[in-house]
């Protein structure tokens, strides 16, 4: 039986505004929904809305002016939630180098300068001058990352600036701007919903969601098993924990940093416990050695892996495929992705002593292979069905698999940004994510004298490939404050004021 | 900063014309190995700079090749530091064979003093203090332009 049709209460979405693409202010007015004005909004609250504001603040724009809308309490804690399920705890060093830093628009001191001022410890300065040479990249600890933040975000008074709820959608104003539909948390707000009403609007919300591996999907939800088979993006303590209480055998899926982060814990806590952890490792594609079109275009590998310091070539971030990528368009820039894309981890000295322990006393094994299905044993086990290219039959048994290999969702299964393909006039790019302007405005969504940025995962497949990441999503926020500078909304910032700005920062004064 | 090819040159030029003579300016007074007028030590100094720049032009284009061998289309911090060799010695033969006619000859204490102090210093300057006025530089392959 169909549940009888509420009339929707005052203060909600009618059918009226969720069919129409461009809303006027008396139809938000007629529904009931408070509005409020600012004139630029940014949806998310990671470290993506939070490196745009720090730019933003820093150029001039007061506090006032600009809202953050987020489900979260603070920028770093979907990342920290993200990186410690993914076995990088505080002390842990992330992935991204040096001068990355999120919580300086300058990125000058480095964390490496930081840590080794504050440790007292010279080592950390040699090994940034050998860096990639003689030593791995250095890179900092998470905890250095979080606690600076923490200190810029207190600054720039970024909680003076941040609204808690769950944005719902995005929609153009009639005259000019945009409208935001929030959802209050419970007992926030009289309404079901409120609505900003704003000239310009930022969207970083990050990964749409995640993905499994499709052979994985299928066995949890068909067995529901959600313990044996995890994802490593998800808590799955209780593996490393079962494995402290008898041996056991886990399967690890996927060739890229998160794959050997989680090695490395099962190695840590080899040594550490003296356990008899068996791993078995399967790469879809199993790289043997450097490999490339040509003598200019070639990455080292090897053992299973492609190596590369950073999740993209380092001169995407400024250099010489940053300049490249810039000019190119439709079928010849997704050639381009597809040449340096790929999944990739650093080649770093602890982990390859690891491994050639773990290969030399037989409890590691790498293999090549698809997995066709997985299937539990009949006392409780996880028997994966791997063929090889080589046409070779595996069937290893395991206690636990552990998918690492981080796919991530479709930007449509994100309601907002479903919602902005079907009635904000966005669309995809090259690479089916958000096709965005080299300002990272978002195209097709002009509305008046507004505009709607995007920056992030969403808008990989642009004219800048290095979206994800705290460099790339700095270097798109000093491109939406250039752009927002260019409309009139702040000053451009030039090499007095940012001098000025940079000594604030050094003594940690109010901008 | 990970340069492009017209990004290193720019760099290369701008430092030479601000760090470079700044620092000319302060060690030129104190270089060991020469009695010379000071007033003709700046000037000597001062070509000295220029011919770095003009030869680097030419050096810029062998880095860069060399780049791109690199698949990550990078330049690791320490290549800015040891080029400071090959460059030296490179201008140091062409000023002691005569071939710079327009700069006097230099001892060689004085010139790798004043050499290896004003490279360095743009090193220095180059890996960090530069991007607090310039905010764009390090995005855009070291164009200062
Ligand atoms: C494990 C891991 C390690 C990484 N390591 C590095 C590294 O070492 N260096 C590096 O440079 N990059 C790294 N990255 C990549 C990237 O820099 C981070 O993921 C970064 O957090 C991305 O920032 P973001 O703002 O795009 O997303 P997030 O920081 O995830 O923020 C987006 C926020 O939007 C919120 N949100 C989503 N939808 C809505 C909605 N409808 N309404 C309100 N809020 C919403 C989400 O809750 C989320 O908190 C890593 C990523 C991962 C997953």
């Amino acid at each position: 039986m169909a549940a009888p049709r509420k009339p929707a209460e005052a203060g909600d979405l009618t059918p009226e505004l969720l069919g129409t693409p461009q809303w006027t202010d008396q139809m938000v007015a007629a529904a009931g929904i408070p509005m409020y004005d600012v004139p630029f909004l940014t949806v998310g609250g990671g470290i993506g809305s939070f490196v745009t504001l720090d730019y933003l603040r820093i150029y001039g724009v007061p506090t006032g002016q600009m809202k953050v809308v987020s489900n979260i309490d603070h920028p770093w804690q979907t990342y920290e939630f993200l990186t410690r399920c993914s076995q990088i705890p505080r002390p842990e060093r992330i992935r991204s180098d040096s001068s990355s830093r999120p919580d300086n628009i300058w990125g000058f001191p480095s964390y490496g300068l930081e840590e080794a001022w504050k440790e007292k410890n010279p080592i950390y300065l040699w090994q940034l001058l050998t860096e990639p040479i003689l030593n791995d990249y250095w890179t900092p600890r998470a905890g250095t990352v979080f606690a600076n933040l923490e200190r810029e975000a207190k600054r720039i008074r970024y909680w003076d600036m941040l609204v808690k709820g769950q944005v719902r959608m995005v929609r153009k104003r009639a005259g000019g701007g945009y409208f935001t539909v929030v959802t209050p948390p419970e007992g926030a707000a009289p309404t079901k919903r409120i609505v900003f009403r704003s000239r310009f609007v930022h969207l970083a919300i990050g990964y749409p969601g995640l993905k499994f591996l499709p052979d994985l999907q299928e066995f949890r939800t068909k067995y529901s098993d959600y313990q044996h088979v995890v994802n490593a993006y998800e808590p799955h303590e209780q593996v490393y924990e079962f494995l402290k209480t008898r041996p056991g055998t886990v399967v690890i899926r996927g060739g890229g940093i998160v794959a050997s982060r989680v090695l490395q814990r099962l190695f840590d806590d080899r040594e550490k416990y003296g356990l008899k952890t068996q791993i078995i490792h399967i790469f879809r594609t199993f790289i043997t050695g450097s490999h490339g079109p040509h003598i200019w275009a070639r990455r080292k590998g090897g053992d299973g892996w492609a190596y590369q310091g950073f999740n993209y070539p380092k001169s995407v971030w400024g250099g010489q495929l940053k300049a490249q990528m810039r000019k190119l368009e439709g079928a010849e820039r997704a050639a381009k992705y597809k040449e340096m894309g790929g999944t990739n981890t650093p080649k770093r000295r602890r982990w390859q002593e690891q491994m050639r322990a773990g290969r030399a006393g037989g409890y590691y094994h790498a293999v090549q292979g698809t997995v066709d299905r997985v299937e539990p044993t009949p006392d409780g086990r996880l028997v994966s069905y791997v063929r090889s290219s080589d046409g070779i039959i595996r069937e290893p048994v395991a206690d636990y698999i552990i998918d690492c290999t981080g796919l991530e969702a479709d930007i449509a299964e994100h309601r907002v940004f479903a919602d902005l393909l079907q009635y904000g006039g966005a669309y995809r790019n090259p690479v089916g994510r958000l096709e965005v302007e080299r300002h990272f405005e978002v195209k097709g969504t002009a509305s008046g004298d507004g505009a709607l940025y995007a920056s992030g995962s969403a808008t990989l497949g642009g004219y800048f490939p290095g979206v994800d990441t705290f460099l790339g999503l700095q270097i798109a926020a000093q491109e939406i404050a250039d752009d927002l500078a260019g409309r009139g909304f702040v000053r451009k910032m030039g090499p007095l004021r940012s001098t000025s700005q940079w000594f604030k920062w050094v003594f940690n004064s109010p901008v | 900063m990970v340069p492009t090819l017209i990004g290193r040159i720019q760099t290369r030029l701008f430092l030479l014309a601000t760090v470079g003579v700044v620092m000319t300016l302060l060690i030129m007074p104190i270089v060991p190995g020469t009695d010379a007028p000071l007033g003709d030590l700046y000037v000597t100094g001062l070509l000295v700079l220029a011919a770095v720049g003009i030869l680097g032009i030419g050096w810029e284009l062998i880095y860069h090749l060399l780049m791109q061998f690199r698949w990550e289309k990078d330049w690791p911090t320490s290549f800015g530091l040891l080029t400071l060799v090959p460059e030296g010695l490179l201008l140091y033969f062409l000023l002691r064979s005569g071939a710079i006619g327009f700069i006097d000859p230099i001892p060689s204490s004085t010139f790798w003093t004043h050499f290896t102090v004003v490279w360095v210093s743009m090193w220095l300057v180059a890996n960090g203090p530069m991007r607090v006025p310039f905010i764009r530089w390090r995005f855009r392959g070291g164009r200062v332009l």
